[in-house]
């Protein structure tokens, strides 16, 4: 009796501490969600009158500010950079991982080495490029540099290292061209990779914001955060608007995550990126 | 006959190799194409850059600019911003990493072992992480400001209110926290599944042995979760060493108060893209770059060579 009491007196202080730390990581969300949702007047009023909760500040926003078309800009630009990576990646990977061709050994030892090159390192030339080419606050500079990832490839090819030849082999006999086998065999199986990577490079490309600062200079190219950045610095009093903008950047991310994130886990396991 | 069958075996693995170099390189085109002119190139040119001065409205091209041998690289030595930025980046990173690194590992064993409503705290929990830095920024700024929810929770447990990112004390440390709060999750996520692909007959035998649940951890938990250690410790460290949109959003862009909050890449953006010394911007980059590297070499070393990575 005495010994079942002291276990769920731990239990207690466990989960409480579980609950306590879902206060601190949920709490700035909930609080900024409420003061998006109150008139100016009371934003610094910490009781909340739920009768003059409204939606008005993300009307006005949509309408009066190009939140919409910065939103859109964010969606096109991290949707395609998204897919291209996961097309790209995913077949730099099984090549390297699977096809024995002339320079692959070199080709992989250059992956690693470029990994450790922080990117911020090429960002002058690559701006000068882009300018030179013309590709400045046009959707092809905002994407087509970004559409391969040299950590994709190396988690791509970890997890296609992890899967059975006699897969291919028996595809082979049947007849399947390399293409065939990639795209019919091999990518239905790499599904748990894929949608680790899918959530990874959408969520990152979504928020992303140093290249994009660069790169969108005229406020219609603006993604979302280069956006909401600037529009904080002209309306940074107006806090109610202002975190209804923060809540239109955050919560597409997390609504994504929250719908591809079954397999997460299980995909960061086989993509060997625990180490 | 014999020699027949041999020569279109021969032929036929012949064939094979050529297709297997044929398909090998289709594969990887698309991405030995892009590298080349969006990384290998700009790398190379930014090296040359880095011994140039250059400047992008120059009337000279970057060819022509003039050579300045190793100037970029000692004026940066000599350039108190610089040095400012590399202390508040050294600061912050070890600040943040084993604090990060620390509060993952907790969570990751605790969200991994049988709790109730698992799921609804690694959400919770993972949040954050997929929540942009600048949204973050900006949600930190209003509850951390003077008259904010942070201050007001503070005096009620009877402590003193602050005015977190407008003091040169304070505002490096908010950065910090902000780091801290919101990259937790990854960690805690890449842990989880270190701890996932531990065997279970590891824990079994040491509980024949009458090991406690603390021996546990530190004989079988710590031993094994040695590899995703390391990977936390190399990305968390080159994660932090690149710091930039927090400490850009927070101070508008210019570090300030008084370059409390002035990190490497907050600098290298503002030398390349404010003021357009792009030759020394790039010899910033680059000192980041060696930074970087050292520091995965040293921790390489530490943790023994049979890691991969």
């Amino acid at each position: 009796m005495a010994r079942k009491k002291k276990i769920s007196l731990s239990r207690i202080v466990f989960y409480f501490l579980l609950i306590s730390y879902s206060v601190i990581t949920l709490g700035p969300f909930i609080w900024s969600i409420i003061t998006s949702l109150k008139p100016t007047s009371e934003v610094n009023n910490f009781t909340v009158n739920f009768s003059t909760l409204s939606f008005d500040n993300y009307i006005f926003l949509w309408k009066k500010f190009p939140f919409a078309r910065w939103a859109f800009n964010s969606l096109i630009v991290a949707s395609i950079v998204t897919l291209g990576n996961l097309l790209f990646n995913s077949m730099a990977g099984y090549a390297l991982a699977r096809i024995d061709f002339p320079g692959r050994k070199a080709l992989y030892l250059a992956i690693l080495a470029m990994m450790m090159v922080p990117g911020q390192v090429v960002m002058v030339p690559t701006f000068i490029l882009l300018t030179k080419l013309g590709w400045i606050n046009t959707y092809k500079g905002l994407t087509i540099p970004f559409l391969f990832s040299l950590f994709g490839i190396f988690l791509m090819r970890q997890f296609f290292l992890s899967i059975p030849k006699s897969v291919e082999e028996a595809a082979t006999i049947d007849g399947l061209s390399r293409f065939g086998i990639f795209f019919r065999i091999v990518m239905p199986m790499a599904k748990p990779a894929l949608s680790t990577q899918f959530i990874l490079m959408f969520t990152g490309n979504w928020n992303s914001f140093l290249w994009p600062s660069l790169l969108a200079t005229r406020d219609n190219m603006y993604t979302l955060p280069v956006g909401l950045n600037s529009f904080y610095g002209q309306y940074f009093q107006f806090w109610d608007q202002v975190l209804a903008g923060v809540m239109i950047l955050s919560v597409p991310a997390i609504v994504i995550f929250l719908i591809f994130q079954r397999n997460f886990i299980k995909g960061i396991s086989t993509t060997g990126m625990k180490g | 006959m014999a020699v027949k069958i041999s020569r279109a075996k021969k032929n036929s693995i012949k064939k094979n190799k050529i297709r297997d170099m044929i398909d090998g390189w289709l594969f990887v085109l698309p991405f030995v194409g892009l590298a080349l002119i969006f990384f290998v190139g700009p790398l190379l040119v930014a090296f040359m850059l880095s011994f140039k001065e250059y400047s992008f409205l120059d009337s000279v091209t970057m060819w022509q600019a003039k050579w300045v041998g190793f100037n970029n690289y000692i004026n940066a030595f000599k350039d108190p911003t610089f040095k400012k930025a590399l202390i508040n980046t050294t600061i912050y990173s070890i600040g943040v990493v084993p604090v990060q690194l620390v509060i993952a590992l907790a969570l990751a064993i605790v969200v991994d072992s049988n709790i109730k409503g698992k799921t609804f705290f690694r959400t919770a929990y993972y949040i954050p992480t997929i929540t942009s830095t600048v949204a973050v920024a900006v949600m930190f700024l209003f509850i951390f400001k003077t008259d904010g929810l942070l201050n007001k929770i503070l005096v009620f447990f009877g402590l003193q209110p602050y005015n977190w990112f407008n003091s040169i004390h304070l505002a490096l440390p908010s950065i910090m926290i902000m780091a801290v709060w919101s990259s937790v999750g990854l960690y805690m996520v890449i842990f989880l599944a270190g701890l996932q692909d531990i065997p279970t007959s590891l824990y079994e035998a040491a509980s024949i042995d009458g090991a406690s649940k603390w021996q546990k951890l530190i004989h079988v938990t710590l031993p094994m979760l040695k590899p995703t250690i390391f990977f936390n410790l190399v990305v968390s460290l080159i994660g932090t060493f690149q710091v930039f949109d927090q400490a850009y959003v927070v101070s508008k862009g210019n570090g300030g108060p008084l370059d409390s909050t002035m990190t490497v890449v907050l600098y290298l953006y503002r030398t390349g893209f404010r003021e357009f010394k792009m030759g020394y911007a790039s010899a910033i980059a680059f000192i980041l770059f060696v930074i970087i590297f050292v520091l995965t070499l040293i921790q390489k070393k530490l943790f023994g060579e049979e890691n991969r990575m």
